[in-house]
C-alpha cells in the first residue's frame, strides 16, 4: 500500500462511520436532521479523498476531466434544482427518481469496467459476477424505480398495469437474463452480451412494477433503494473500493429493514405486494 | 479465492450485519425521510464515477463516464438536499411550540 492508498483508505473508513452513525441518528425525530448531516459530513469526506486521488496519481486526461465535471455540475445543478423547488406532497416520487439514477451510475460503472478490462480477455469469476450482479441490479432498479417516479406523479397510470401474457413474458425475460449471465462468466468479454444483460434487467424492472397499484409505490421504491445499495456495494467489488461496498451494503441492509416496516404499517407483506406484480391475482389497491 | 477479494466480500458481509444492526423499529413519520437518507448514502457511487472517469481513453468510456457522473450527481446532491429538507419541517414545529409557550 503506497501512502496516498493507506491515507485515502482511512478517510473512507471515517466516512463509512459517519453513514452508520447518520442513520442510527436518524431513527429518532430528535437527532434525525444532525444525523443526515453528519452522513453528508461522510460524503463530503469521501468525495474530496478522490478528488485529491486522482489529482496526485494523474492518470486521468482532459477529456476525462471535462466530462466529469461537466457531468457533476449539470448533476448537482438538476439534483439541488429540484429538491428544493419539489412540493412536499411531491417528495416520494423525487426520492424515486433518484433513486433510479443512482441504480443507473452503479449499472455505468459495471459496464465500464466489464469493456474496460475486459477487452476482449477472458475474465475470471471474481470480476465478472460482481460486474453481473451490479448491471443487472442496477438495471433493474433503473427502470423500476422510474416506473414507481411516474406511478407516483401519475404520468403513469396508478392503477395495476398488466400485460396479456405477463408470466410468459416474465419467464421468458428471466431466461434472457440467466443467459447473459452464462456469456458474461463463460465466455470472452463480448459489448453484446452486457447489452443484452443491461436490456433484460431494464425490461425486468418495468415488468416488475407497472403491475403494482399505486397505493402500494411507496414500499416498492424503499425495497429498489435498498436494491440499488447492494448494486453500489456490487460497483465497490468491480472497482476495488471499499468505501462503496460498506456504503451500498449498509443501505442494502437498512433499506431491507425500513421495508418491512413501511409494509407492516400498511398492513401488507412485501411478498403480498410483489406477488401483485406479478400478476397473481392481487386486487387493485 | 484472492486475498483482495476476501477482505472485500468480509467488510461486505460485516457491512450488512451493521445494516441490519442498527435499524430498529423506528416512527411511521420518520419512515420516509429514512428511506431518503439511504437514498443519499448510496449516492456514495460518486466516488465510483471519479474512479471510472480517470480510466476513460475512448469515446464510449468518455460518454459512459459522463453518464456515470451525471447520474450520481443528482443522486448525492438532491438526495441530500430533499432529506434536509423533510427534516427540516420536523424541526420547525417544536421550536415553534415552544415560542408560544414563552409568549
Amino acid at each position: 500500500m503506497s501512502a496516498l492508498q493507506t491515507i485515502s483508505s482511512l478517510i473512507y473508513l471515517v466516512s463509512a462511520v459517519c453513514y452508520v452513525l447518520g442513520v442510527h441518528m436518524m431513527r429518532s425525530p430528535k437527532t434525525a436532521r444532525h444525523g443526515n448531516g453528519l452522513s453528508a459530513v461522510g460524503m463530503f469526506l469521501a468525495v474530496i479523498t478522490i478528488i485529491v486521488t486522482i489529482i496526485i496519481e494523474g492518470k486521468i486526461d482532459a477529456i476525462g476531466w471535462i466530462v466529469l465535471l461537466l457531468g457533476l455540475a449539470l448533476g448537482i445543478l438538476y439534483g439541488v434544482v429540484k429538491a428544493r423547488k419539489v412540493p412536499m406532497t411531491d417528495v416520494p416520487q423525487l426520492v424515486s427518481l433518484f433513486n433510479a439514477v443512482g441504480g443507473g451510475a452503479a449499472a455505468v460503472i459495471g459496464i465500464f469496467d466489464y469493456l474496460l478490462k475486459g477487452d476482449g480477455a477472458s475474465l475470471s469469476i471474481a470480476f465478472s459476477l460482481p460486474v453481473l450482479l451490479d448491471v443487472i441490479i442496477g438495471g433493474i432498479t433503473f427502470s423500476g424505480s422510474l416506473i414507481a417516479t411516474g406511478k407516483l406523479s401519475g404520468h403513469v397510470s396508478g392503477k395495476p398495469i398488466t400485460v396479456p401474457g405477463a408470466r410468459i413474458l416474465n419467464i421468458i425475460v428471466v431466461i434472457a437474463i440467466l443467459a447473459s449471465a452464462w456469456f458474461m462468466i463463460g465466455y470472452p468479454t463480448n459489448i453484446w452480451y452486457v447489452i443484452l444483460a443491461l436490456a433484460m434487467s431494464l425490461v425486468f424492472g418495468l415488468l416488475m412494477t407497472l403491475p403494482i397499484g399505486g397505493a402500494d409505490m411507496p414500499v416498492v421504491v424503499s425495497l429498489l433503494n435498498a436494491f440499488t445499495g447492494l448494486a453500489v456495494a456490487f460497483a465497490g467489488f468491480v472497482i476495488n473500493n471499499q468505501v462503496l461496498i460498506i456504503a451500498g451494503a449498509l443501505v442494502g441492509a437498512a433499506g431491507t429493514i425500513l421495508t418491512l416496516q413501511m409494509a407492516d404499517a400498511m398492513n401488507r407483506s412485501v411478498a403480498n405486494i410483489l406477488a401483485g406484480g406479478f400478476g397473481t391475482g392481487d386486487s387493485d389497491t | 479465492m484472492s486475498e483482495e477479494l476476501f477482505t472485500n466480500l468480509a467488510i461486505f458481509v460485516l457491512s450488512l450485519l451493521v445494516g441490519f444492526e442498527v435499524m430498529s423499529k423506528i416512527p411511521a413519520t420518520l419512515q420516509t425521510p429514512m428511506m431518503s437518507g439511504a437514498n443519499a448514502i448510496h449516492g456514495v457511487v460518486v466516488v465510483g464515477a471519479f474512479v471510472i472517469a480517470a480510466e476513460a481513453n475512448s469515446w464510449v468510456f468518455y460518454c459512459l463516464a459522463f453518464f456515470g457522473a451525471f447520474f450520481a450527481a443528482v443522486n448525492v446532491a438532491g438526495g441530500y438536499t430533499v432529506t434536509d429538507r423533510m427534516l427540516g419541517m420536523f424541526d420547525r414545529k417544536p421550536a415553534a411550540k415552544k415560542e408560544d409557550d414563552q409568549k
